[in-house]
């Protein structure tokens, strides 16, 4: 079974993507700002990621850099799912190394066609 | 307890829409399905202050020139659109081993057909993969012609512009960046992209089909809505413009086996169909 991290600040939207993930078949984990992310990560490191932006205390691209910088080799795919739907927010998280990015809101379709691209569908 | 499906009576307003579109397009609307006309005809029921179905298929049956073009707009209503980029990414995978293959053995422009292409999510998703081939490894970009029965669909096909919904749907965030373009609310397909694809609107039963004879035909996911007469009288109709060696693409779950005698399974692309040898 495949797992995934959902990391956002809002509950209602990590009760919909566990939701969505468990029909996929993920076992899945949650965090409330990057920081706790990166315990989660530490403690077991996921297949996937998906990711908010704006959080309080460590923000998803904070979160991402430091991730990607880490040395314990942690190269989960990352999908950033956020609000910031323009063009150089995008460029912004796929330079930061960022796999994919989902605008919000999503569907069931959506975020099983991203995790598809990604490789962990 | 769940009641079991009832087919539309005889007579009945319901049943003589399921006949309209039967006639327009081959497509059997089964029992499963019928409840689909209730619910995808009443916004052009309250746009035109019709009461019921009984008084929409009266309206089509007085006749005349704008009834002609109500029946049009009901038969658009009742077809699944249902389509998204890059759907069975796989299939599209070997769709452009196969193109490579034939280039290699024969160099020329390929000529490929999108046939039943809805919204254009498919059309737009082989122009993207053949562009990037080309910048890859100069593969020639093959002439893509896209059609469909909808007039509607055409045009949301020709304009190559997408929801965010719509746009999300099996499309990478790489390829979205490259190729599209936000326009206000909407994410629309860059000129470059569209101008590669040459768009018509057609009938797989009815209308005389594309001139010339094409290397690739994909036809997904329009079999399964036709009668078996009407699936085999489509697969001898596209077998008539393929060229010798050239390929059919059907949708997952979707045969020529049994309709036609005209197309085999391809022995060199799983899943594909070639001309059969006579």
């Amino acid at each position: 079974m495949k797992s995934c991290l959902v990391v956002d600040d809002s509950k209602v939207i990590r009760k919909v993507a566990r939701h969505i993930l468990e029909t996929l078949q993920f076992e899945v984990r949650e965090a409330g700002d990057g920081r706790e992310a990166l315990d989660r990560c530490a403690e077991q490191q996921p297949d996937v990621i998906l990711l908010d932006w704006n959080m309080p205390v460590m923000s998803g691209m904070d979160f991402l850099r430091a991730l990607r910088q880490s040395d314990g080799g942690m190269h989960p795919k990352v999908v950033f799912c956020t609000t910031e739907n323009g063009m150089a927010y995008i460029r912004a998280a796929i330079e930061a190394g960022a796999d994919e990015y989902v605008m919000k809101p999503f569907d069931r379709e959506t975020l099983e066609s991203k995790l598809q691209i990604v490789g962990v569908a | 307890m769940n009641m079991p499906l009832q087919a539309p009576p005889l007579g009945s307003a319901a049943h003589k829409i399921v006949t309209l579109l039967e006639q327009r397009t081959g497509q059997h609307l089964d029992v499963g399905r019928a409840w689909r006309i209730d619910s995808a005809l009443q916004p052009m029921l309250r746009e035109r202050g019709l009461s019921s179905l009984d008084e929409l298929v009266a309206r089509i049956a007085a006749g005349g020139r704008c009834e002609e073009g109500l029946a049009d707009l009901v038969v658009d209503a009742l077809l699944n659109q249902e389509t998204s980029f890059f759907r069975d990414a796989g299939v599209l995978d070997l769709v452009l081993t196969a193109a490579m293959d034939m280039v290699a053995e024969a160099p020329r422009r390929l000529r490929i057909w999108s046939a039943a292409c809805s919204t254009g999510q498919e059309p737009l998703s082989l122009a993207m993969l053949f562009s990037e081939a080309q910048e890859r490894s100069g593969l020639p970009l093959p002439e893509i012609r896209a059609t469909d029965i909808s007039a509607r669909a055409l045009a949301r096909a020709r304009a190559g512009r997408y929801t965010q919904f719509e746009i999300q749907r099996g499309l990478s965030i790489r390829r979205m960046m490259a190729w599209f373009e936000v326009r206000e609310e909407y994410w629309e397909a860059k000129a470059e992209l569209r101008y590669r694809l040459l768009f018509a609107q057609q009938n797989l039963m009815s209308d005389p089909m594309p001139s010339g004879k094409f290397d690739i035909v994909l036809c997904r996911n329009v079999l399964m809505y036709l009668s078996p007469a009407a699936r085999s009288q489509v697969l001898n109709r596209i077998a008539g413009v393929l060229r010798p060696g050239g390929l059919l693409v059907l949708g997952a779950g979707e045969t020529v086996i049994g309709h036609t005698e005209a197309l085999v399974p391809s022995e060199c692309y799983r899943g594909l169909y070639r001309l059969a040898a006579h």
